[in-house]
């Protein structure tokens, strides 16, 4: 297990440092960021000053060194727009996005996990076919657009609900419902299919023969074993997390790291960009060791694999 | 008899009775709702300059924020209303289907390619190289790859170009993958051991022996991936990373509107709409077309 756990740490070392060596070449390989900085009247020896201030006129072995050497202590540079150490930024900004995520992870998985179940259970059904038409929107309709109708149809029409910003109770209402249905067609699809799967299996078929009632064969012994898969995937949904969240920040006006990373690319803000990249990176990471952890341990197969 | 003029005259045409019964079968359960939507989508694309009523980016100031016409302010003149600047939204949709269509053949060509080709490496060489490509493909799925597409927006500037390649960092694993699962399967074939034994080189068997018989998959796996090719771009448009300003995009359309949901829900809803009804056609008819040719795909 110990290995397991080392193993697991060591590889996503690997895939952070594999980020930021794509973070670091996008930057450089595809502009100059220095001419960013500069105004569009800027002479030749203005640009130059700032390379030098910058040290972009380094070879960039000696720049990809200090970068990473930077990275690591946890110095990702300074915000040009905002004049601050982008790790602090990120640090402010970064509650108010978690404060979002117990809701919309409660809506999507209070959704998926039914809908999938029902679906699976009752094939061929109404619910079945409402289950599979919710999937087809789902995936088809853009969320920042879906956004905006319910801004329109709460907030304007019904007026019941506030369009944006944080403050009340009130107010995490529709964002978390936009970032919750971000992950409801895919997770309810897995759901589904991996019920129908376990409903074929022979402990499914003993669980009958003895006796047990329907709904304790489908909702205890079917369930627990379907949800291993979605366990498994549980990396993919942070980082749709992650997306979910840039868009529901920059439609609701949330003040979180969503709405940081869109601030960050209107303003041309590449240092603060490029931290943002690689705190995400470090989170989304995280939470993936923890999963494989909790994994192994409640799956003794891999433990001992 | 309109009947018998019909038996007698199809059978110059080489099909059999059998046949006139399939091709009857076939035109039934074609999905004629979601093609009807990309005709149509493709018909507007192509003939935009001439379709549209007014330029998508000329501005008339003094027709701002005019409702649709069946609304009770709108005139027939702006059938779908204008924007806060004046401009014509039918127009601008009409070339935001254009820009929508280059946008999602350039990017899936691309990313399908680069990613069709790694996957067909992956399978063929197996090994070390399998598991690094596979890994890499692990970490792109798990990872927000919009971030990097959000880099590139920053540091290239926005253009056609970041947008293909942001669309491309994002499919590439998509493509990988499942051209490597074929790829794997084709591999045991005993025509592959013949053309190995035979003294192919690993090039010539991948380039001549495995790809024409991927080729189906690949057809399928860039069909389905249309609409999300779509969305991506109009996700990019609408973060302010996409095609820039003031080319009409669809996703940069329903952001103009942001603003002014509340006194004019038009500029914002109808693109909505547009891409929503697209996408879910294309989604359609690439299940569709999966089923058809190659249903061993249905998982995914």
């Amino acid at each position: 297990m110990q290995k397991y756990i080392l193993n697991r740490l060591l590889q996503g070392i690997v895939l952070l440092f594999i980020v930021a060596l794509i973070v670091f070449a996008l930057s450089r390989a595809t502009g100059n960021p220095a001419e960013l900085l500069v105004p569009d009247d800027a002479t030749e020896d203005e640009i130059q000053f700032i390379e030098h201030q910058l040290g972009l006129d380094r070879p960039y072995h000696v720049q990809l060194f200090i970068f990473l050497s930077g990275a690591i202590k946890g110095d990702f540079g300074e915000s040009i727009a905002y004049k601050q150490p982008a790790l602090d930024l990120f640090f402010d900004r970064l509650p108010n996005t978690l404060k979002l995520m117990p809701l919309s992870m409660g809506i999507a998985v209070g959704i998926a996990i039914p809908l999938g179940v029902l679906s699976a259970t009752r094939r061929g059904t109404w619910i079945d076919k409402l289950a599979s038409s919710i999937g087809v929107f789902g995936v088809a309709t853009p969320n920042f657009w879906l956004a905006i109708v319910g801004i329109y149809i709460f907030s304007v029409w019904l007026d019941l609900l506030p369009p944006g910003r944080m403050g009340g109770p009130s107010h995490y209402i529709m964002p978390a419902i936009t970032l919750g249905t971000f992950s409801v067609a895919g997770m309810m699809r897995l759901i589904r299919s991996s019920m129908l799967e376990v409903l074929d299996t022979e402990y499914v078929k003993l669980a009958r023969i003895k006796g047990l009632p329907e709904w304790k064969v489908f909702w205890k012994h079917s369930l627990r074993n379907a949800l291993i898969p979605v366990l498994t995937l549980f990396g993919v949904f942070v980082g749709g997390f992650v997306t979910g969240a840039i868009v529901t920040e920059t439609v609701f006006a949330w003040p979180g790291i969503g709405r940081l990373t869109i601030d960050a690319v209107a303003q041309r803000d590449y240092p603060l960009l490029q931290a943002v990249i690689l705190l995400d990176a470090v989170i989304i990471l995280s939470v993936n060791l923890v999963v494989d952890i909790l994994y192994a341990y409640l799956n003794p197969r891999i433990r001992f694999d | 008899m309109a009947g018998d003029r019909a038996n007698t005259k199809l059978p110059r045409l080489g099909l059999s009775k059998e046949q006139q019964g399939e091709l009857a079968y076939e035109l039934k359960h074609l999905p004629w709702i979601p093609l009807i939507i990309i005709g149509i989508m493709v018909f507007a694309a192509v003939f935009a300059p001439i379709l549209a009523p007014y330029s998508p980016t000329k501005q008339t100031l003094r027709d701002k924020l005019l409702p649709p016409a069946w609304q009770e302010e709108g005139t027939s003149e702006h059938l779908l209303g204008t924007d806060i600047l004046g401009r014509d939204i039918l127009s601008r949709l009409i070339h935001g289907a254009r820009v929508s269509l280059i946008v999602a053949s350039t990017a899936l060509l691309s990313g399908g390619v680069v990613g069709g080709a790694l996957g067909v490496i992956s399978g063929y060489v197996g090994g070390k190289v399998d598991t690094l490509i596979m890994r890499a493909v692990d970490a792109t799925l798990a990872f927000p790859t919009i971030l990097f597409a959000l880099l590139l927006a920053v540091t290239m500037g926005q253009g056609l170009l970041t947008v293909v390649l942001a669309v491309t960092l994002i499919l590439w694993a998509r493509f990988a993958r499942v051209t490597r699962g074929e790829v794997l399967a084709l591999k045991t074939n005993d025509y592959i051991a013949l053309a190995t034994i035979h003294g192919c080189s690993s090039i010539r068997i991948m380039a001549i022996h495995i790809m024409p018989n991927v080729f189906n998959t690949f057809m399928v796996m860039l069909t389905l991936h249309v609409g999300l090719v779509i969305l991506t771009e109009a996700s990019l448009s609408f973060l302010g990373a996409g095609i820039p300003p003031p080319t009409p995009s669809w996703g940069q359309m329903v952001a103009d509107g942001r603003a002014k949901v509340a006194s004019a829900w038009w500029i914002s809803i109808i693109p909505g709409v547009a891409i929503t009804m697209v996408v879910i056609a294309f989604n359609v008819f690439g299940d569709w077309l999966r089923d058809r040719l190659d249903p061993k795909l249905r998982q995914l």
